[in-house]
């Protein structure tokens, strides 16, 4: 049941009874101690922490790669052609650079980026779904859908408390963005992205033909590129707010720390 | 216990080393019997030059026809990288109207030879009203007419151990393309733009359409042809003088 003799930093097991807990406490001071110590419980499985950083790594060589690419013609047509000395959709106030050593490896690190986000992605997403990761952590639970319960959540972040632990699950909003971002704006990153390549379209012409042309494609590609953008910043900037410390933990070492018991009084 | 765990894991991590380091081989080698690895495969980016360029060539064993437009989808605006070279010779090529101008084709073909204009506009042709878009992230749709590479190969009698085809320009720039898109029906040598000529700025006397990668492989004011089984020979090995720009050798995507 318990040991009389313990040292600081070892993990021993707690008696389950409060009964129990205040025999301990009574025969032990050290003991006590040690019971008011946090045990750690798991958070992020390792698959959500590996393929998270991979990601995260690999999203920021593709922005800043994609901005370097974008540089070289920085306007926005819509349909299949567009060039300067024709009409466009947005020009963008950003200069054109088509300086080649910044032009050239952009196009390489994008590429070699977008292969490790691609198989990084599916990796997620089939072992995601086989082990259930998706239904526990991004479906909705029942009622979380309603106006109310999403307002509750707002609220709690206005509120903004730094904890001392990391929420066991997301909350309803963190459900509703991370399943758009992972289900709907990556893959319409790619499928964008995919768009413009010349001989994919030759083989599979609708990739291209659904968005309503290869400068069409051009154009969503640079506006989901904002949308996460926008929510990578968000995201960062919530982690920040409510625990860096114990977030970053969570998310490395997939520990978190499990809300303290009540402290029974030391002898 | 613990030295038989530790020699046991020194072998089977020596094992599992051998047995990547072959398996890596046996597929390198496997892929390269295929056509898919790319002649810019080493380096920094040669992983993920090799994986686009296997992954796109596999995706075209299926059929693989650039998408071709109506002549009411014709751009007005076609902007122009790389205008007619100023060189005397250029001048005087056109000042005769290119009847001096000659193609040469050599390397690994049984009939090395030279043809005129007037010849390769007298053998069969297509035109076809494809899409080009310009890695920068311009394009545009026209209407191109020319012999197919693969007609002016067979002319020349290109032998089966062909790997690639080089081209070069009177502006002096240089590349190459491979087997898959050489014999495509759709890859041509065109003498004629929007109409019955070749805008000067636009390639004049001869262009390389290849309809299903990027602009810069289109080169134009073509002079000469070298089929090779080997990209190494040429230039820096990279097989086109895209790759020491920073561009790719494979301009699918």
């Amino acid at each position: 049941m318990t040991l009389l003799f313990v040292r600081q930093d070892v993990r021993i097991d707690v008696p389950r009874s409060m009964g129990e807990d205040m025999v301990a406490a009574l025969l032990c001071p050290i003991y006590a101690t040690v019971l008011s110590t946090p045990v750690d419980v798991p958070r992020h499985s390792l698959l959500v922490r590996l393929t998270h950083w991979i990601t995260a790594a690999a999203f920021l060589v593709l922005l800043l790669s994609g901005i370097a690419i974008l540089l070289a013609h920085p306007r926005l047509y819509w349909g299949e052609t567009g060039a300067v000395g024709g009409p466009s959709l947005i020009d963008l106030p950003l200069p054109f650079v088509l300086d080649v050593p910044i032009r050239g490896p952009g196009r390489y690190l994008h590429f070699l980026a977008a292969w490790i986000c691609v198989f990084t992605g599916l990796a997620y997403v089939v072992i995601g779904i086989v082990n259930g990761h998706f239904a526990r952590s991004f479906a909705p639970g029942r009622g979380e859908l309603s106006a109310r319960a999403i307002g509750e959540v707002i609220r709690g972040h206005l509120r903004h408390r730094r904890g001392e632990t990391v929420p066991a699950s997301y909350n309803v909003l963190q459900r509703l963005t991370y399943t758009t971002v992972v289900f709907v704006l990556v893959p319409l990153m790619i499928c964008t992205g995919l768009a413009m390549s010349p001989t994919v379209t030759s083989v599979v012409p609708l990739v291209v033909t659904m968005f309503g042309g290869q400068q069409s494609a051009r154009t969503i590609h640079f506006f989901v590129t904002c949308a996460l953008t926008t929510f990578a910043l968000l995201h960062i900037g919530l982690v920040w707010q409510s625990g860096f410390k114990v977030h970053m933990r969570a998310m490395i070492t997939g520990k978190n720390k499990r809300a303290e018991p009540a402290q029974p009084e030391a002898a | 216990m613990n030295d038989k765990l530790s020699r046991r894991r020194l072998l089977t991590a020596g094992l599992g080393a051998v047995a990547g380091v072959g398996g890596w081989r046996l597929a390198a080698n496997v892929m390269d019997r295929h056509g898919l690895i790319p002649a810019n495969c080493r380096g920094l980016y040669g992983a993920s030059e090799t994986l686009t360029y296997a992954g796109q060539r596999l995706l075209t064993k299926l059929p693989s026809m650039a998408r071709e437009f109506d002549r009411s989808q014709i751009s007005t605006v076609i902007p122009v990288n790389g205008p007619a070279p100023k060189t005397d010779a250029f001048r005087r090529l056109l000042a005769g109207g290119f009847a001096d101008w000659r193609l040469t084709i050599d390397g690994l073909v049984d009939r090395p030879r030279a043809f005129s204009l007037a010849e390769l506009k007298a053998y069969p042709s297509r035109t076809q009203i494809t899409h080009q878009a310009c890695e920068e992230g311009w394009s545009f749709i026209a209407e191109w007419t020319g012999v197919p590479l693969a007609h002016v190969l067979h002319q020349a009698g290109i032998r089966s151990s062909a790997r690639y085809i080089f081209f070069f320009t009177i502006d002096e720039w240089w590349d190459s393309i491979d087997m898959d898109d050489a014999l495509h029906p759709q890859t041509l040598l065109a003498y004629a733009m929007n109409g019955p000529e070749m805008p000067l700025d636009h390639g004049a006397p001869l262009r390389l359409k290849v309809p299903r990668q990027l602009g810069y492989k289109n080169l134009k004011y073509l002079s000469k042809i070298t089929v090779t089984d080997t990209a190494k020979g040429v230039g820096d090995g990279l097989g086109s003088g895209s790759p020491s720009a920073g561009y790719s050798w494979y301009a699918g995507i």
